[in-house]
């Protein structure tokens, strides 16, 4: 199964060093999110650096949608999700594969957006100097990921070779997310205020829900990518 | 094809038990309106605007039956693959959604008139909200023309997600922020009036069989849908092979 996931994220990430569509359209469009939020609310009441951890997530939830967009675009194409069944690949190897895939992509959208939010929103508070501030934030990032990745994996396959894909997969995958955006933000926020010990259940929070979703991802992806 | 157009009267979602369920439903719903409206006293702190709890409270308890039905018919469809309880997990998604949003409408009024303000954000409004949410992207998604089998396993899949991801949603936002008022009726010191607990009880009777109702109606006309799609789908086909029929002669000369 590794070995076949292997396969599925390495060929989604040759598609993307290739084509180079997130880090050429997605992430300058998670950058111009930054930008909008500050249009919205004022810069100069401190608002923004208050709200920074909250914005950072909607950031990345709103460009992390485009990225499931564009995995499973990539399948929609040519017919391929018939080719992927007939490679005889197995269904979970092919979930971990898309779900990595994902995931890698989304932790460079990460930072691209932390680096704009501490440059942009002015966030860097004196908490994060701390190592296990950093640490906070290193797993809260990396189990938000994980979950997001898995869970929109999923949500992915109900949704892909639909012709209304793309209005209907932010609609049913952002009320799943919404205790990721609870949960990697109140691990910030705890991570900034330099209170990092209130931050940890919420990590664990996250990983909860990464298992949680990668269960259900192994357990159903092969009734997902069955067709009649 | 007459009968498409025309349905004949056996095709109607009433039969002769269920008429007399309904009648029954309206008997009970004009004595729950007597007993929520007058026979019960105005509450000691809340007056007369807790008495939308009487339509709030059953309104929940068959939004989650809903719920629970579409999950367990999902889980059905994955392991069993039955057409029987494909239909019935849509038919249960349709009812929960429209008591969700009974739920959220009359939670928001009695909000107004108690606490001031139609919305505030607690655990479990914002739950209900979200899970308003999910069913509508449920909802969303059935209705979508597919092939039956994949779009069953689709649906399949996303139905079973609803009652874990409800959950999620919930522990979350309680872990959040809490300020909603606690169960009442489960506190061993609870005060509440013999009539309005009676009241309270007799009105999830009701909507427990009016939701019964609203399933044997909801499973047959989801199913006599699908009768239409296969139909129709028959038709379209015998429709192309008669054209193909006419033409054929000509294009071949």
């Amino acid at each position: 199964m590794f070995r076949d996931a292997a396969i599925i994220a390495g060929k989604d990430l040759r598609l993307e060093a290739r084509s180079r569509v997130v880090i050429s359209q997605v992430a300058p469009f998670a950058l111009l999110v930054l930008v909008l939020f500050a249009f919205a609310l004022d810069p100069d009441s401190g608002a923004l650096s208050r709200a920074a951890s909250g914005l950072f997530w909607v950031a990345v939830l709103f460009s992390g949608v485009l990225a499931i967009q564009r995995s499973v675009a990539v399948e929609g194409a040519d017919g391929n999700r018939d080719a992927l069944r007939l490679t005889g690949l197995d269904p979970g190897g092919i979930f971990v594969g898309k779900a990595v895939a994902v995931a890698l992509e989304l932790l460079v959208l990460e930072v691209v957006l932390g680096a704009g939010v501490a440059i942009l929103y002015n966030a860097t508070e004196d908490g994060v100097n701390s190592p296990s501030s950093v640490g906070l934030l290193i797993c809260a990032a990396l189990l938000a990921t994980a979950g997001i990745a898995a869970a929109s994996s999923i949500y992915g396959a109900i949704a892909a070779g639909l012709r209304v894909r793309e209005t209907l997969l932010p609609l049913l995958l952002l009320p799943v997310l919404a205790p990721v955006l609870i949960g990697a933000t109140r691990a910030f926020e705890a991570a900034l205020d330099g209170k990092a010990g209130e931050g940890w259940p919420w990590v664990a929070w996250l990983a909860l829900f990464a298992i949680i979703y990668a269960a259900v991802g192994l357990a159903t992806f092969g009734s997902l990518l069955e067709e009649s | 094809m007459t009968s498409l157009l025309n349905p004949p009267a056996t095709s109607a979602t009433a039969s002769r038990s269920t008429r007399i369920l309904g009648l029954l439903l309206i008997v009970g719903f004009a004595l729950l309106l007597y007993l929520a409206f007058v026979a019960t006293p105005p509450e000691q702190t809340q007056g007369d605007s807790y008495r939308i709890l009487y339509l709030h409270v059953p309104s929940v308890t068959v939004a989650y039956l809903g719920c629970l039905l579409t999950t367990v018919g999902s889980l059905m469809v994955l392991w069993k693959g039955s057409d029987w309880w494909d239909v019935t997990a849509l038919a249960a998604a349709r009812v929960a959604a429209a008591f969700t949003a009974v739920v959220l409408v009359s939670g928001s009024i009695w909000g107004r008139a108690t606490w001031g303000v139609y919305w505030v954000w607690d655990a479990r409004l914002t739950s209900t909200a979200m899970l308003m949410v999910l069913l509508l992207g449920y909802l969303a998604l059935r209705r979508l023309p597919a092939d039956p089998p994949a779009q069953s396993r689709r649906a399949a899949v996303l139905g079973l997600l609803i009652i874990p991801n409800v959950i999620l949603v919930h522990y979350s936002v309680t872990w959040w922020r809490s300020v909603h008022q606690g169960s009442t009726i489960t506190r061993p010191d609870a005060q509440i009036d013999n009539l309005m607990l009676f009241t309270l009880f007799y009105g999830f009777l009701v909507f427990g069989v009016f939701f019964v109702w609203l399933m044997i109606h909801g499973f047959r006309i989801a199913w006599l849908e699908r009768q239409v799609e296969a139909v129709g789908l028959e038709h379209a086909i015998a429709e192309r092979r008669a054209e193909a029929g006419v033409v054929a002669p000509g294009a071949v000369g």
